[in-house]
């Protein structure tokens, strides 16, 4: 029952994908990367994922697309061109995507307790986390606890983003929009 | 390996082929940086899906569950989708700049632009 | 948008429970799905609303330029002080359990201002970005 719902959801990411390929009009674009996000969201929560369907929905559905229509009102652009022969891409693109079939062939199959991933340091975080850390939620206790450095960096790289915009896009005093 | 057991892998793999393509084969920038999005958020299922044990529940410790779906790989997405929407967001700042320079975002237009600016630089 | 009632109604209606549904997040975050990231993110989502209905110069007033640059920073001081706060209590570069007298209470502490650091640092950016396009597309007209 858990699969199935998983795989209506992924089915249902493909179909918006496909249709987000094949719009022109920008403003739908952006629509639908907000529904793809949602379902992105939903489907993390059937895989048990919640701290991330949280971020997800809030990220992806929600600061993602204001940000794209913020910028889709500045550019004023309505309808994305056209005309140019796309086999070639399109070959590119299946090709990578053969490959990576051809990759994924020998990883462990869908909810299989003995794959590698379950069966090393996940484990330890699982059962000695709440009571090295205070904390019964695992996922906070490995992101600001025992990998607290990389939550660092993290925080540094959305600062240094955030600095980047300012810098881009700020406006000079004296002359008007900066060049 | 059946179809069930890797269907979730076959499904990441379309998505990443589509932002793939979104991304090479159309010449708005815009859209090129909704496909790039649509990628990254493919990685996000292809390392989450393989987390997931059936009958089991959130990594939050509580009483009454003794299976727990693997934390690891939640841990590392959160902060690939933070840092996700910071490059998504540099990237639509510089889409903008490049919207008040050239009066358009569509690739062709701005390199045909800077060509012909090019041709008269020489001159 | 300010000339539509609903919206104007339903804004004042749902803003402060967004609001406060982030502080929620941030502090339950131990407990419950959460954390600093989810929590930075909605309480910005909440200003942003309100700038989206009353207009950039009145979200502006009640969250001037200065408080969010402010934000933004001493949301990454505060995380990397913790670090250093470890150093200088005797332990290495964030190590909590210096933090307090008991090792578990150490770690709790030092949870709850790492996460606090992280969602200051992640509201501040996300209010900094928007206020940043809002205002190139005012300054254009």
């Amino acid at each position: 029952m858990e699969s199935t719902i998983i795989n209506v959801l992924l089915i249902l990411m493909a179909a918006a994908v496909t249709v987000l390929a094949r719009t022109r009009n920008l403003f739908a674009v952006v629509v639908l990367f907000s529904i793809y996000s949602f379902l992105m969201a939903t489907a993390m929560v059937a895989l048990d994922a919640v701290d991330v369907a949280m971020t997800e929905a809030s990220v992806g559905a929600g600061i993602s697309t204001v940000l794209l229509l913020a910028a889709l009102s500045l550019c004023r652009s309505q309808e994305a061109g056209g005309g140019q022969p796309t086999w070639l891409p399109l070959a590119l693109a299946c090709t990578c995507g053969l490959l990576l079939v051809y990759g994924t062939l020998g990883l462990p199959a869908f909810s299989d307790p003995d794959a590698p991933v379950h069966t090393h340091v996940a484990r330890r975080y699982i059962e000695l986390g709440q009571a090295e850390t205070g904390v019964p939620n695992t996922v906070t206790a490995v992101l600001a606890s025992y990998r607290g450095f990389d939550t660092l960096g993290e925080v540094l790289v959305i600062f240094t983003a955030g600095v980047g915009i300012v810098a881009l896009l700020r406006r000079r005093r004296a002359g008007g929009g900066g060049r | 390996m059946t179809l069930a057991g890797h269907f979730s892998y076959f499904a990441t793999i379309f998505l990443m082929v589509a932002g793939l393509y979104i991304v090479i084969a159309r010449g708005n920038l815009i859209k090129k940086l909704v496909g790039l999005a649509v990628f990254q958020t493919s990685v996000y299922l292809l390392y989450i899906a393989p987390g997931k044990l059936i009958g089991g529940t959130a990594p939050i410790i509580a009483e009454g569950f003794q299976v727990y779906s693997n934390p690891l790989p939640h841990v590392l997405i959160l902060t690939a989708i933070v840092v996700g929407v910071a490059t998504l967001a540099l990237g639509l700042a510089l889409a903008v700049r490049i919207q008040e320079a050239y009066e358009s975002i569509e690739e062709d237009e701005i390199l045909a632009r800077d060509e012909a600016d090019g041709d008269a630089g020489a001159r | 948008m300010k000339s539509y009632l609903i919206l104007r109604v339903v804004a004042k209606l749902l803003i402060p429970f967004v609001l406060m549904f982030a502080l929620y997040v941030q502090f339950h975050g131990d407990y419950g799905p959460g954390g600093g990231f989810q929590a930075g993110v909605i309480l910005a989502a909440g200003i942003i609303f309100y700038a989206l209905i009353y207009g950039l110069a009145d979200a502006r007033r009640i969250a001037p330029d200065w408080v969010v640059e402010l934000l933004l920073a001493a949301g990454v001081l505060l995380y990397a002080g913790v670090g250093v706060a470890g150093i200088l209590l005797g332990g290495n570069f964030l190590d909590y359990f210096v933090l307090a007298a008991d090792p578990v209470r150490g770690q709790l502490r030092g949870i709850l201002l790492v996460e606090a650091g992280v969602g200051m640092t992640v509201c501040g950016v996300m209010l900094k970005i928007f206020y940043m396009f809002a205002g190139r597309g005012e300054a254009q007209r």
